[in-house]
């Protein structure tokens, strides 16, 4: 009875919050899970069918095909915003004028939201008089005639990447500092006694240093170049009338799962779609950890 | 040898320049979407383009706001964000509270449990979250963006609160205790003032996270009544071409709390970076 008493108003303060995470976290997790196992259009009643979602996904060329390009997508962002971020970093860590001031300027596309800065650069990518064409045809000459960046199937995904990469690089960036920022100085004093060059020191001290860092932001923006979703949402169906246009050449999975989910109301397949991305995700992130491990300890 | 002179690996003037090259192209898009909005809508795609706006016009701003019912999105983002943060904060401060200074039975679990789920992709629960507002009613309603935006941040802001609540001396909370105060009122009097900074930096985060959200704003609006800025952005783009100077105003107009929150919020926005890498 006193044991009850003394619990009692802890459960009292977890009830709420636990309350709310059940109904609309754990319940829609599990319910999803079984619903990836069945047909359902919102109007029929749920028919279960077994693993055919899933099956169906591994024989579906247009998943194969998203799923390529979601891959394609996640290793051109997660490689862009790791060089950039970290030689932004590298520049911020020496002793400029206006260091907190850059500083504050890298991050702006961070806190900006995804829609406003995805019409932005669907608004730069402009076919006919966008400021990319102006910029590489007219300023720099190394195109000759306008592209439609994002309606050719061609450009489309890569432009689109080039946003990511340019939204993420101040976030990479301010983590890289703080990683640099645990490097002793006396470290890089006692390097260049013994005559290391900078190269050297940045090889053998900086480099060592921020494996923890690289490894972390490695299955962060892995993670998050699997979900790129808004910036493909708003720049495909803007430029080309459909989402994952144009000739599906921007279609990932999320964007497939979406049109499956909302166009074609076929919720079961679309659930199963979403649990294989959780599953690439997880699989990638483990993989990822295991390789960083490895290296870290030959 | 002196620091100073280690740390010089590079030139000053090369290093100096590539961090000012870099901050244009950072600011180079920003600068022609503030152009653009000032600008007429016959001067909205010149060529070449103009940073200076030649017949500059605050038009754009005029019309974006008063069409198309902007201030009643405007203040739907208002309702939808503050309900959001104030419920997912102080949700997750009574959880972290919890989690962060009391053994109880089941613990681990619950805990473990919540893990989990925040491990999951935001999109994996878009479909079965759809389906349950549906079956609840919450379809097409500003109460379900409320309900869905204060779980989408709960999780993380347990977590962290939970971080602050467990790096608290001890000895604080014996003291309460040998008053004879319940968890309620050490988590009111004692903990809660203790935790500001950790308090300021997940509201700010699910402040952000909720004024900015856009995928079940638009899966679960149709009324357009009940748009929410991000997604009312949109509705400038028109189907015989996009209005820009009308998009960018638009935008700015919903971009503006946000930077004024930036700017004068920066430190919590670096210690809080970390933070936001979930949220891609």
């Amino acid at each position: 009875m006193a044991r009850a008493r003394r619990f009692l108003p802890i459960y009292g303060l977890l009830l709420p919050g636990m309350l709310l995470y059940a109904t609309w976290a754990a319940y829609p997790l599990i319910s999803s899970f079984l619903l990836s196992f069945s047909e359902w259009n919102l109007t029929k009643p749920t028919v279960f069918i077994g693993l055919d979602n899933y099956v169906r996904a591994l024989g579906d060329p247009f998943f194969w095909r998203a799923l390529s390009s979601t891959v394609g997508y996640t290793i051109v962002t997660v490689v862009g915003q790791l060089i950039l971020g970290l030689g932004a970093a590298l520049l911020l860590n020496q002793r400029i004028p206006g260091r907190s001031v850059l500083r504050l300027i890298y991050y702006l596309p961070v806190v900006t939201s995804w829609v406003i800065v995805s019409l932005v650069f669907l608004y730069l990518y402009n076919g006919q008089a966008g400021a990319l064409n102006w910029l590489l045809r007219d300023v720099l000459g190394v195109i000759d005639k306008n592209v439609a960046w994002l309606a050719e199937p061609s450009t489309a995904l890569w432009a689109i990447a080039v946003l990511g990469i340019w939204k993420g690089i101040g976030w990479t960036m301010v983590v890289f500092l703080a990683g640099l920022q645990s490097v002793p100085d006396e470290l890089y004093e006692a390097a260049s006694m013994d005559g290391a060059g900078s190269w050297a020191r940045f090889r053998h001290i900086t480099v060592p240093f921020l494996r923890a860092t690289s490894t972390f932001l490695l299955v962060v923006l892995t993670i998050g170049g699997f979900n790129a979703f808004i910036s493909i949402f708003v720049m495909s169906s803007s430029a080309t009338g459909t989402v994952g246009g144009p000739l599906n050449s921007t279609d990932v999975v999320l964007t497939y799962m979406w049109k499956q989910a909302f166009t074609q109301i076929d919720l079961g397949y679309g659930a199963a779609l979403s649990f294989l991305l959780a599953g690439a995700i997880a699989a990638i992130s483990v993989v990822e950890l295991r390789l960083a491990r490895r290296q870290a300890s030959t | 040898m002196n620091v100073a002179r280690l740390r010089r690996r590079l030139p000053r003037w090369l290093v100096f320049s590539l961090a000012i090259g870099l901050a244009l192209v950072m600011l180079a898009p920003f600068a022609l979407m503030i152009s653009t909005a000032f600008k007429p809508h016959a001067y909205v795609l010149e060529i070449p383009p103009r940073l200076i706006p030649e017949a500059p016009t605050i038009d754009n701003f005029t019309e974006a706001w008063s069409s198309n019912n902007f201030g009643r999105y405007f203040l739907n983002s208002v309702i939808v964000t503050a309900f959001s943060t104030a419920g997912s904060v102080s949700l997750a401060a009574m959880l972290g509270f919890v989690f962060a200074r009391y053994e109880f039975p089941g613990r681990r679990l619950i805990f473990g449990a919540l893990l989990f789920t925040m491990m999951v992709p935001g999109l994996v629960l878009l479909i079965p979250q759809f389906v349950l507002a549906k079956n609840l009613g919450l379809l097409n309603s500003l109460l379900g963006l409320v309900v869905v935006y204060t779980v989408m941040n709960l999780g993380l802001n347990t977590f962290l609160l939970r971080g602050f609540f467990a790096a608290m001396p001890q000895e604080v909370f014996d003291a309460a205790e040998v008053d004879g105060a319940g968890p309620w009122r050490i988590l009111r009097s004692v903990a809660l003032p203790l935790a500001r900074p950790g308090l300021a930096t997940v509201t700010i985060f699910s402040f952000l996270a909720a004024w900015d959200e856009f995928t079940w704003a638009i899966v679960s609006l149709s009324d357009q009544q009940l748009y929410t800025l991000p997604i009312a952005i949109r509705l400038f783009q028109r189907a015989n071409g996009t209005e820009w100077g009308l998009v960018f105003a638009a935008s700015l107009i919903a971009l503006a709390p946000v930077l004024v929150v930036f700017v004068a919020l920066q430190r919590h926005f670096v210690s809080g970076a970390f933070m936001g890498a979930t949220k891609g």
